[in-house]
């Protein structure tokens, strides 16, 4: 049987040592009308051949081969090669959350690395080790808020991406806060509307940065506004956008969380992802998950261990900031390789190419009869195009020529406009087949 | 293992002392026992002085490493001072449970909720 | 030598990366944006050549303690062997590559993984549906209360309390909270499983259900559990079953028979996915006949012409992952559950209960067992007759790391005082089990030849006893570049 390392002659030695001849002695106290009887043991495994050859086939029929403009929360970023040397080492993947640090000092101080790389991105004070992804990041965000001005309305921007609307609603369902949507209708939040939400006693408002159409909100005016009406301002960012935008620390924002795919990792259809979540030294007693800090052993050596742990669920238990338990603490890993590999400067690079790319498509596009920008404001690397056809219509076109055109922003109520996102991986060379195709539709 | 119960003191299930200070104005902390139990504390979770409690109300928590126990009022009034030292010197619940490491002062609206508290020989019983 | 700080080896205009140059023509920056949104200083991140920053994160995996290099007994926390083919099928580019927006029509290969673990799944608990967005055990909880919520809510039912026992892992009190309810705890018998009598006290006629861990975290089956599933199910309360220890039933029960109406699995746990240092994971959660409309969106399907994501469900609690979950996750436990097969699950979960019995009998007369009931897959001894001597669950906890086995989870299960939570898994051979065993021995031998050494254990690990105090009350999160030193 494959991986149980015991023989028939190991089990009937541990048997014979517990006095009994059969295994299933070791579970009598099973009611016997509750255990399985049916064929169960007819089906037998497969070998690691087979198993290889068949998941190979199941990964066959994914397209992964088409020239794409996908963004909408996940894009396609080079990962350089040692970032999977690292975290493909047992050391990292197969160890367990690090509860005895004596021996997880590995697991430790790499989050601890993160954590710092995660402040100085977001220009907050502290960082959490990690949570699930960036939508369920902006509901554990709510909640702090929630929790910490006792007020229960957060408002949202209608411009935070939809699947994440989608669940944050389902997170409020709890009871615990209750969502607002200010609009975005020309693009960028409305002021004059956000400030008559803010006078009915807001907990806060939820930003999108840049948001989900690619345009860079001005967070500093935002996050005035917002605290002159006593709330608390989240904003959930692109930690390559971040490499050359204002940090929201700069900006007075209050808690930064964001999908942190962009750091390395793969997009592996959605998961597992990477939710950052970070705020100023204030909240740090409110803050959802594991958060590393560091001290000392008894000789006086660095060392690393979980603090602040009296928050977490193991602990507090109904009193907890969050039910969270584990982090994505491999996914972390890889963001803090990719981070380090890339450092100081070549994040800044990839951001600078990712928008100087945008921008040249953009043009591009633009220069065809019938398109144009939905909005006029400035963007990162993704913008939405109004199309002069509908933009299932014309994604769907575009399949035929190999390339995945962008998202149809159905959801916005705009049929005939298009999400497209550039990243550094994109040359000139397609982009220019891109625009070309479009101007033959 | 023998703790320091003060036989002056009364106390509460949940392992507090009080202490009557003027009238109606007593002063509240953990025992030794308890302090003992949670070895360091590191925080004291206080709410600021003016609100208003009933008896049976957590409205506080002290913080271990590991383990954090909430603070219970056993009488009903107001919290009217909290002990500012503990934000920078938490040990001082550990090092003296019953001088320095105090935690509030509540100015009681029933003193006979004070009088119905555990005696000393009660709460060593207890322990 | 401590490790330094990545932060610490960076030099100025070192490099780890190449980039292609930027094929289109450039333009100024604050042509693009207006200055005001531009950054003024970059992020302090490393500047490190890709030799040397291998070596630093060579180094600190050095210092991890990891299942590829032995025992890690921790209870309820099913630290098994994680194949190495789960591995490689994960990280095929056909997978990896794949954007979530991307047409349905180009992801049929993922949809077939969706839906082959969500089928397997079903056979596996004998219940009627499953979603695998949760990202995780605690994220599986979240949504399964939430399904309970839907559920009473359709039926006008006026709920808020929702019972968990004594013994309870801490995530399951904290995840009722955050869907809404309130939390009634129900007391365990002498037994170690719950107490019929407290628990007939506590079904009100405000419950919405109980959240049962089955067998329990001492590892021991809840044998009622299907009395307790008709008393809820009479006064239309749900049975929520938490399937942390579900490696001790596959194969022997499925618990859709035993009355449970909503179970979360841990993918990382039973089905060998790794734990990674703490996540990724991955918890599907199964639900009976009467919940499958309020499953998340969306849902996949198998129609006449291939797989297909179905949103069309008014009856959902909704998205709860911005996309599908850890699909990545899902790989590995497939191909690990067709490597098994129905009758290798069987064999894991009879391998993992007899690892557990054989170490249980080497151990009982040293360290006291508290509950001696029947365990299935763990168990839960305590060291409170060490502790009369002096010496804390955690002093042997730490000595254990010096015979290069991890410690056992500790001081939990809540219940035991001194607890000590011991789960081998099945991927452990008899003669690992044995030489456990005879650390915990010697290691009591120790507690009155030298209690001293114990005390101050561990010697030989990266690093000795942590002072936690300080990282607690001297908050230091994040690394201090000398520049803001004052």
């Amino acid at each position: 049987m494959p991986y149980i390392p015991n023989s028939d002659e190991d089990r009937k030695e541990m048997m014979d040592a517990l006095g009994i001849s059969k295994i299933e002695e070791l579970f009598s106290n099973i009611p016997e009308k509750h255990l399985i009887t049916d064929d169960w043991m007819e089906y037998p495994g497969k070998s690691e051949q087979a198993i290889v050859k068949e998941i190979r086939e199941i990964a066959g029929k994914n397209n992964v081969e088409n020239i794409s403009f996908l963004g909408g929360g996940a894009y396609d970023h080079y990962v350089p090669a040692m970032v999977n040397h690292v975290i493909s080492r047992s050391e990292f993947y197969t160890a367990y959350t690090p509860y005895q640090p004596e021996v997880s000092q590995g697991t430790l101080q790499a989050i601890f690395e993160y954590q710092t790389m995660i402040c100085e991105l977001t220009g907050m004070d502290v960082s959490n080790a990690s949570l699930y992804d960036g939508a369920s990041a902006i509901a554990e965000a709510a909640l702090l808020i929630t929790g910490h001005t006792k007020k229960k309305k957060v408002i949202i921007a209608s411009s935070i991406p939809s699947n994440y609307k989608k669940v944050f609603s389902t997170y409020s369902k709890g009871g615990k806060y209750e969502i607002v949507e200010v609009s975005c209708d020309d693009g960028l939040i409305d002021r004059d509307q956000l400030k008559g939400l803010l006078k009915d006693d807001a907990a806060g408002l939820v930003v999108q940065y840049p948001n989900y159409f690619g345009n860079i909100e001005n967070l500093t005016e935002l996050s005035e506004i917002v605290h002159e009406a006593g709330g608390l301002m989240i904003v959930s960012a692109n930690p390559i956008a971040l490499a050359i935008l204002k940090s929201p620390g700069e900006c007075g924002v209050d808690i930064v969380t964001g999908e942190g795919q962009v750091l390395g990792n793969d997009m592996n259809w959605g998961g597992p992802y990477l939710g950052i979540f970070a705020a100023k030294k204030e909240l740090i007693r409110k803050m959802p998950g594991r958060i590393i800090g560091k001290t000392e052993d008894v000789d006086g050596k660095q060392g690393f261990v979980l603090s602040l742990q009296t928050r977490e669920q193991h602990i507090r238990r109904e009193k907890a900031t969050s039910n969270i338990c584990t982090n994505q603490g491999l996914i972390a890993l890889k963001a803090v390789v990719y981070m380090t590999l890339m450092g100081k400067v070549g994040i800044k690079e990839v951001a600078k190419q990712c928008m100087q790319k945008a921008h040249y498509l953009s043009d591009k596009i633009c220069a065809i009869p019938g398109f144009k920008m939905k909005f006029d404001k400035p963007f990162f690397h993704e913008f939405v195009i109004s199309c002069p056809k509908r933009a299932e219509e014309i994604c769907d076109r575009m399949l035929d020529d190999d390339i995945y055109a962008g998202i149809p922003l159905d959801d916005i109520g705009d049929s005939n406009a298009i999400l497209i996102a550039v990243t550094e991986q994109r040359t000139k060379d397609e982009m220019d087949y891109f625009a070309e195709k479009l101007r033959k539709l | 293992m023998d703790y320091n119960i003060p036989d002056n003191l009364k106390y509460t299930r949940e392992h507090e002392w009080v202490a009557v200070l003027e009238d109606n104005i007593i002063s509240l902390g953990v025992t030794d026992y308890a302090q003992d139990q949670l070895e360091d504390i590191v925080y004291l979770d206080l709410p600021d002085a003016g609100l208003e409690i009933s008896a049976g109300d957590a409205f506080g928590s002290v913080e271990a490493v590991k383990a954090v126990e909430d603070i219970y009022t056993p009488v009903s009034g107001e919290i009217v001072e909290i002990n500012e030292a503990l934000e920078d010197k938490p040990e001082l619940c550990n090092q003296d449970p019953y001088g320095e490491g105090w935690l509030v002062k509540i100015k009681c609206s029933d003193m006979s909720e004070v009088d119905a508290l555990l005696s000393a020989g009660e709460y060593k019983e207890l322990i | 030598m401590p490790e330094p700080l990545v932060f610490d080896l960076s030099k100025k205009g070192r490099k780890g990366y190449t980039l292609n140059d930027l094929d289109v023509p450039e333009k100024n920056l604050d042509e693009l944006i207006p200055s005001e949104l531009l950054r003024s200083e970059p992020a302090r991140l490393p500047e490190i050549g890709e030799s040397e920053a291998m070596r630093h994160f060579v180094r600190l995996s050095n210092m991890n303690h990891h299942v590829d290099k032995s025992l890690y007994p921790l209870g309820s926390c099913t630290m098994k062997y994680n194949p190495k083919v789960n591995e490689n099928n994960a990280v095929l580019p056909g997978f990896t590559g794949v954007h979530p927006k991307q047409p349905e029509t180009s992801v049929q290969g993922c949809l077939e993984v969706v839906y082959k673990v969500e089928n397997i799944l079903k056979e596996v608990t004998g219940l009627k549906g499953v979603t695998s967005q949760p990202a995780a055990g605690s994220h599986g909880e979240f949504t399964g209360i939430m399904l309970m919520r839907k559920y009473h809510e359709v039926k006008g039912n006026e709920r808020n309390v929702i019972l968990i026992p004594d013994s309870a892992h801490g995530t399951n009190p904290s995840s009722v909270i955050i869907a809404g309810y309130s939390v009634k705890e129900v007391k365990s018998n002498e037994k170690g499983t719950i107490g019929l009598e407290d628990f007939r006290a506590k079904l009100t006629d405000d419950v919405a259900g109980i959240m049962i861990t089955n067998p329990n975290t001492l590892g021991i089956f809840e044998c009622d559990i299907a009395q307790i599933a008709d008393m809820l199910h009479e006064k239309d309360a749900l049975l929520y079953m938490d399937g942390a220890n579900l490696n001790a039933l596959l194969g022997i029960l499925k618990p859709g028979d035993l009355g449970v109406d909503i179970l979360h699995i841990n993918l990382h746990k039973t089905f060998s996915t790794p734990h990674g240092g703490g996540g990724p994971g991955s918890g599907p959660v199964a639900v009976s006949e009467k919940l499958v409309d309020f499953l998340p969106v969306p849902a996949v399907r198998k129609t006449d012409h291939g797989y297909n994501l179905e949103y069309d469900n008014p009856n959902s609690i909704g998205k709860i992952h911005g996309f599908y979950g850890n699909f990545g996750i899902l790989v590995r436990a497939l191909t690990y559950m067709e490597m098994l097969g129905k009758r290798g699950m069987r064999r894991v979960s009879e391998n993992a209960i007899l690892n557990a019995n054989y170490l249980l009998s080497l151990l009982k007369d040293y360290y006291k067992l508290e509950y001696d009931s029947p365990v299935m897959h763990e168990f839960v001894v305590s060291s409170q007759w060490q502790k009369e001597k002096g010496i804390r669950t955690l002093d042997i906890a730490k000595s254990l790391l010096d015979f290069g086995f991890h410690a056992p989870t500790t001081y939990f299960p809540l219940i035991v005082k001194e607890a000590l939570m011991i789960e081998p898994t099945e991927t452990e051979a008899k003669e690992v089990l044995d030489c456990f065993a005879e650390a915990m021995k010697e290691i009591n031998e120790y507690v009155d030849k030298n209690p001293e050494k114990l005390k101050h254990a561990p010697y030989n690990t990266p690093v000795r006893r942590l002072d936690e105090v300080k990282a607690t009350k001297e908050l230091n999160v994040k690394y201090k570049f000398p520049e803001d030193e004052e």
